[in-house]
């Protein structure tokens, strides 16, 4: 093998330094780039910057290609888990309802609603006409039959669906009429309309799998593993129509491959910059900025050694200067967070715990030594690899916990590993990663009652148990929303993980399309795409 | 023995890359994973004088750093690598028949797949990690060793001198390991070095695809693997353990082949 193999190497990494070599070239160009500023809005702006020109004609038709840096882990909309796939899937599947870019909740299979009273019974009328992919019309044996898999209710469930515990709460789907079908719920819950998000999907087909059917503006064409995941205009859309005829997903091993394939063009939309790359993007690009609205944030194991003492966590938090990382990692952007819930939540988000652990080395030594860890801990955290942001965060935490003591190493594993390794087989100490939410506030807490499912920390605090338990029940708002905050402040009083940041989403946007539209949720929403007249 | 220009060119960067790495053992400008929010990314500079990186670590201190760490993982490689293939290559070579018959086929059979896949095989069951990739790859290293010994003691096994030690009752292991093998020493000596320089660069590759050395740890394809992003805004990044591997591979065959 020697010679053979050896040529090989060399090979790959002669032309690496070539790469290097011919870079050194272009080394101006990008810095010219730096200075530009680039064409961004403040936080809040819900379009990319092209829009706010004004005068921006859109023209129907034309195919793009979008970036995304990890695989789909599956088409079935009520079996998938990652953030990523739902992101994706948002373009093919409606519910009952589905949230706009503001944050709320419009009727989308369902035309319109009604609510008793208690907070009983939800009455949905089936949207005139609306069919799905194959054309056929959606029926309220569909509708009920979504509703149960989501909930659990089904005789018979697949047991890979991802069954919403919130829920649990439905007692009967009932089928009133042809276009009516009625919600009956244990207790009353008014904020089980957040859950009717999810898909509305054709009874008893089986093919969800590999063949996934909704009513969204596009359908599905063709799925690659690895690859690539291609949807086409839905022309027979119940709704304002797609601009796009065609947009492929395109799946990059990670964002350094992904940025790769946005300096040769061959990529349009690209949803996760990092700073750096957003310094060094070709002037072809805009770049959109808003917020992930993730809670990122070193989860630690709370079942596992150190982490099952209180202190331990609090130390680890005090130790953590987050403004230092959000300088290195964000480039100052991004948002420090306190507690499991982003500030996009603006009713909810219990601001008086900001400044809660501000950054202490002596009080984090202070604490470590009443734990009995005077000299400091060794422990491992796993980071996705494919998510640079967190790997690169990771790099940062192990630096700032040396200096209280801690030795922090790195275990990089791959996404599916880490979902079945850390998320599902709560096999860790510790992790970085973000977590997304659905619309409902209780989404952001829900997973940390002790006996959730994806209570992945291993949380457990009975008065959070019953604090949730009340805020759930509590049909009076300010009630609810103290409930909420209380919520959060067990979190973070309990230093149920170390906190980070609500980390900036920064796209780069072909400059020949406009239309890009941040959600204050995890979705990218092909449907207002468009190419923008020259 | 003719001492060639590439001999000399050779050893003189084989010398450049030992002193750098032994150097790096007890000093470094800075500590090679101290991170500056207020210099990163920049250009090579007196302070500096490879540049530092996206965290603003001195790329200097990181490349002696992980040259070092890149250097452990190839000689610990190509000592299991080389002693068990030696081992075995030895010991069919000698004796040949069915026993060799049968190590020879699964030998040719770990050949066959492509060594990088075989790697990611054996990690897919270990893990991955600094010390899993040494396995990894000490076990990949295994069949080339064991058919050139294999092959050398089948031709020395028929010489005058082992059949002379024979008649003299010299034990198997008197001949296998006093009598053979300094006698193959020439042909050992370049495949541990060709094995050392595939070596290098298996650890590069493994590391720059993310299983071998685990960041914040520096090792020549670690920084590689991190300094990809940055190709365009800091080519400093990738040049230094980029040509640091190639200083070292280049050094390494100039010597070995003359």
């Amino acid at each position: 093998m020697k010679n053979k193999h050896f040529s090989k190497y060399l090979v790959m990494f002669v032309i690496l330094v070539c790469t290097v070599a011919l870079s050194g070239c272009k080394g101006d160009k990008s810095q010219e780039n730096t200075n530009k500023a680039p064409t961004t809005d403040d936080t809040s702006s819900k379009e990319s910057g092209q829009d706010a020109d004004g005068e921006v004609t859109p023209i129907y038709g034309g195919s793009i290609v979008v970036g995304i840096t990890q695989d789909l882990d599956s088409l079935d909309p009520h079996k998938a888990v990652a953030a990523g796939t739902n992101e994706v899937l948002f373009n093919v599947y409606e519910g009952l309802v589905k949230p706009n870019e503001n944050g709320d909740l419009v009727p989308a299979v369902a035309s319109d609603y009604q609510v008793s009273e208690d907070g009983k019974e939800y009455t949905f009328s089936i949207r005139e006409g609306i069919t799905f992919h194959n054309g056929d019309a959606v029926t309220a044996e569909d509708i009920k039959y979504s509703i149960e898999r989501c909930a659990g209710l089904l005789e018979e469930t697949d047991p890979s669906v991802k069954v919403e515990s919130a829920l649990s709460n439905v007692k009967e789907v009932n089928i009133l009429d042809e276009k009516t079908v009625q919600l009956k719920l244990e207790k009353g819950d008014t904020e089980i309309l957040p859950y009717l998000t999810c898909a509305i999907v054709p009874a008893n087909y089986d093919k969800l799998d590999t063949q996934p059917m909704g009513t969204g503006p596009f359908k599905f064409v063709s799925y690659a593993p690895l690859e690539s995941f291609i949807i086409e205009k839905n022309e027979a859309y119940w709704g304002e129509q797609a601009y796009l005829d065609q947009v492929t997903f395109k799946i990059s091993a990670n964002t350094d491959s992904a940025f790769m394939e946005l300096m040769a063009g061959s990529i349009d939309i690209f949803p996760y910059l990092t700073d750096d790359q957003a310094n060094q993007l070709p002037d072809t690009y805009n770049i959109a900025e808003g917020n992930m609205n993730l809670v990122q944030a070193l989860f630690l194991n709370n079942a596992a050694e150190p982490f099952t003492d209180e202190k331990v966590r609090q130390a680890v938090c005090y130790a953590l200067d987050r403004q230092a990382i959000l300088d290195m990692v964000a480039g100052g952007r991004g948002t420090i967070i306190d507690t499991n819930m982003f500030p996009a939540f603006t009713k909810y988000y219990n601001t008086d715990l900001t400044g809660t652990y501000d950054y202490n080395v002596d009080k984090a030594k202070e604490l470590l030594a009443e734990a009995g860890y005077g000299n400091g801990f060794t422990f491992t955290i796993t980071v996705p690899s494919n998510y640079q942001y967190h790997v690169d965060t990771a790099q940062i935490l192990v630096e700032q916990l040396k200096a209280v003591g801690i030795t922090a190493k790195i275990q990089q594993v791959e996404w599916n590993g880490w979902l079945e390794d850390v998320y599902n087989g709560r096999n860790y100490e510790a992790t970085i990663i973000g977590l997304d939410s659905n619309l409902a506030p209780r989404d952001s807490v829900e997973r940390f009652v002790s006996t959730a499912k994806n209570n992945f920390i291993n949380y457990k605090n009975e008065q959070f148990d019953e604090t949730f338990a009340k805020a759930i029940a509590s049909t009076v708002d300010e009630e609810k929303v103290e409930y909420y905050k209380q919520l959060q402040a067990y979190l973070t009083q309990d230093a149920a993980s170390a906190y980070i940041q609500d980390p900036p989403l920064l796209v780069a946007v072909n400059k020949k399309l406009a239309g890009y539209t941040f959600y204050p949720v995890y979705v990218q929403d092909m449907a207002k795409v468009y190419y923008i007249s020259e | 023995m003719k001492v060639s220009w590439n001999r000399i060119i050779g050893a003189i960067l084989v010398g450049i890359v030992l002193l750098f790495v032994i150097i790096g053992v007890f000093y470094t400008p800075y500590d090679p994973n101290a991170m500056n929010g207020a210099a990163k990314s920049q250009a090579p500079s007196l302070l500096h004088w490879l540049g530092t990186d996206n965290f603003g670590r001195d790329l200097l201190s990181r490349v002696m750093e992980g040259s070092r760490t890149t250097f452990f993982v190839a000689i610990a490689t190509v000592a299991i690598g080389g002693t068990i293939g030696t081992l075995v290559g030895a010991l069919t070579g000698f004796y040949g028949g069915r026993i060799d018959q049968i190590i020879m086929r699964i030998n040719d059979g770990i050949t066959s797949f492509p060594s990088i896949l075989l790697t990611l095989v054996i990690i897919s069951v270990f893990g991955i990690g600094k010390y899993k990739i040494i396995w990894a790859l000490g076990i990949v290293f295994i069949p080339s060793f064991v058919r050139v010994v294999r092959s050398e003691y089948m031709v020395q096994k028929e010489m005058d001198y082992v059949k002379t030690a024979k008649l003299m009752g010299a034990s198997d292991v008197r001949i296998l390991f006093l009598h053979i093998l300094p006698n193959i020493r020439p042909i050992l000596v370049s495949t541990i070095t060709i094995g050392f320089n595939n070596a290098v660069l298996a650890e590069a590759g493994m590391s720059y695809l993310g299983l071998g050395v685990q960041p914040p740890d520096a090792s020549l394809g670690r920084m590689l693997s991190e300094a990809q992003a940055y190709l365009f805004s800091a080519p400093w990044y990738a040049i230094a353990p980029g040509v640091m591997i190639v200083i070292t591979v280049l050094g390494l065959s100039l010597v070995n082949e003359g």
